[in-house]
């Protein structure tokens, strides 16, 4: 009897541990990284197209939509970093065991939040005084 | 491109329900994934009421206990029963593990019990295990040598030059780390995957060996090793506590030091 094809077994129920997890999240933040890019070259060609069309340019850059953007591009910047050194050091053969792999994407987890809101609010400060 | 759904054949059903035998009070529900290749049917999730009374601790006892009292049909790899054999590899509560040594208890919920991830279903949770099989083979896992062996005694190992190769001896070849690896689900054609890295390892760190270099030379290259992203699901996996992201570091810092 002719045998039907075989299936392949489910793999995307696989549970989210912090293992996948943490990694999924060092792809998709490095990836918004690279759209962070855009707005950074769209300000720097607006900054060198002369004062209107940057005060134009700083309007877009400011309203809500872009705004977001810049938010999690921030966390992007501090979670790839951070994730990006424990990435080092296993490079250098160093935090494999279980234990400190859990802890070290913990505190690049909660490092990254930390980090993207004290960086918010100190460069926030500074860019509105400036402003 | 990674492909994230299943193929049309390979989704789940909705299938029959067994309720437990009554006047049972301590029941655990368990949701096994079944396919039969007799039938022509897509794969499908059969419910089944288990007394917790009358089963033992270990979700092999109650694969078993179905198997006797509720259906006989239910297929799945076992033997030893106490975690050395390697062969009732499955994914239990999401993460592949030994059915043998995964205590029920620890589940929260339902038990959802599906075969290795990945793979293609010879039947029920029995997956098809040829390619992960050749893969071992490639890495030739085996002592390789040019100088000949003392005439006298075999080919003597230090207690240190022993206790390297310890750990990753160890591996039971169960499955359960490649195929929790998603750089493996999608590549497993061409990236050899944790567990043939590890055995990979295991020889090349062997003092005694003596194709260092060659088997270094198979593994330079941007599928069969370099694949692995870190991730660390495998060492998660692991039923024996190995780890296989270790190794495959290990293995990278060698081809890197080697340039020097």
């Amino acid at each position: 009897m002719a045998q039907p094809e075989r299936p392949l077994s489910p793999f995307m129920q696989y549970r989210w541990q912090y293992t996948n997890t943490l990694s999924i999240l060092h792809r998709i933040t490095g990836i918004l990284l690279s759209l962070c890019f855009f707005v950074l070259v769209y300000w720097l060609v607006a900054a060198a197209s002369g004062p209107e069309r940057y005060t134009a340019a700083l309007a877009t850059i400011g309203s809500p939509l872009v705004r977001l953007l810049l938010i999690g591009g921030l966390f992007s910047f501090c979670y790839h970093l951070l994730n990006g050194i424990r990435h080092l050091f296993w490079d250098a053969g160093y935090g494999f065991e279980l234990p400190i792999a859990r802890k070290s994407g913990w505190a690049a987890a909660i490092g990254a939040v930390v980090l993207t809101a004290v960086l918010w609010i100190v460069l926030g400060a500074s860019l509105g005084g400036a402003a | 491109m990674s492909q994230f759904r299943l193929p049309e054949n390979s989704r789940v059903q909705p299938g029959k329900s067994h309720a437990a035998p009554a006047g049972a009070k301590n029941l655990k529900t368990f949701r096994i994934y079944r396919f039969d290749p007799d039938s022509n049917q897509k794969p499908r999730v059969d419910t089944y009421e288990v007394d917790m009374d009358s089963c033992g601790p270990m979700v092999l006892d109650a694969l078993i206990k179905i198997k006797n009292e509720v259906d006989s049909t239910l297929t799945f790899r076992r033997s030893c029963r106490e975690g050395i054999c390697g062969s009732c590899a499955m994914n239990i509560d999401g993460v592949n593990t030994l059915a043998c040594t995964k205590a029920i208890g620890e589940i929260k919920g339902d038990a959802k019990i599906y075969p290795l991830p990945h793979l293609p279903v010879i039947k029920d949770l029995v997956p098809d295990l040829t390619n992960f099989y050749a893969q071992y083979a490639s890495v030739k896992p085996w002592l390789q040598t040019r100088t000949p062996a003392p005439p006298d005694r075999e080919r003597l190992q230090s207690k240190e030059d022993q206790e390297k190769i310890d750990r990753p001896s160890a591996c039971i070849l169960c499955a359960c780390c490649s195929t929790s690896c998603p750089s493996y689900w999608w590549n497993s054609d061409r990236f050899l995957g944790p567990a043939a890295l590890l055995a990979a390892y295991r020889w090349i760190i062997d003092t005694r060996d003596e194709a260092t270099g060659e088997r270094l030379d198979e593994l330079e290259d941007p599928f069969r090793l370099y694949r692995c992203h870190t991730i660390m699901n495998c060492a998660e996996a692991c039923p024996k506590d190995l780890n296989p992201s270790k190794a495959i570091a290990e293995i990278k810092k060698m081809i890197v030091e080697r340039q020097h």
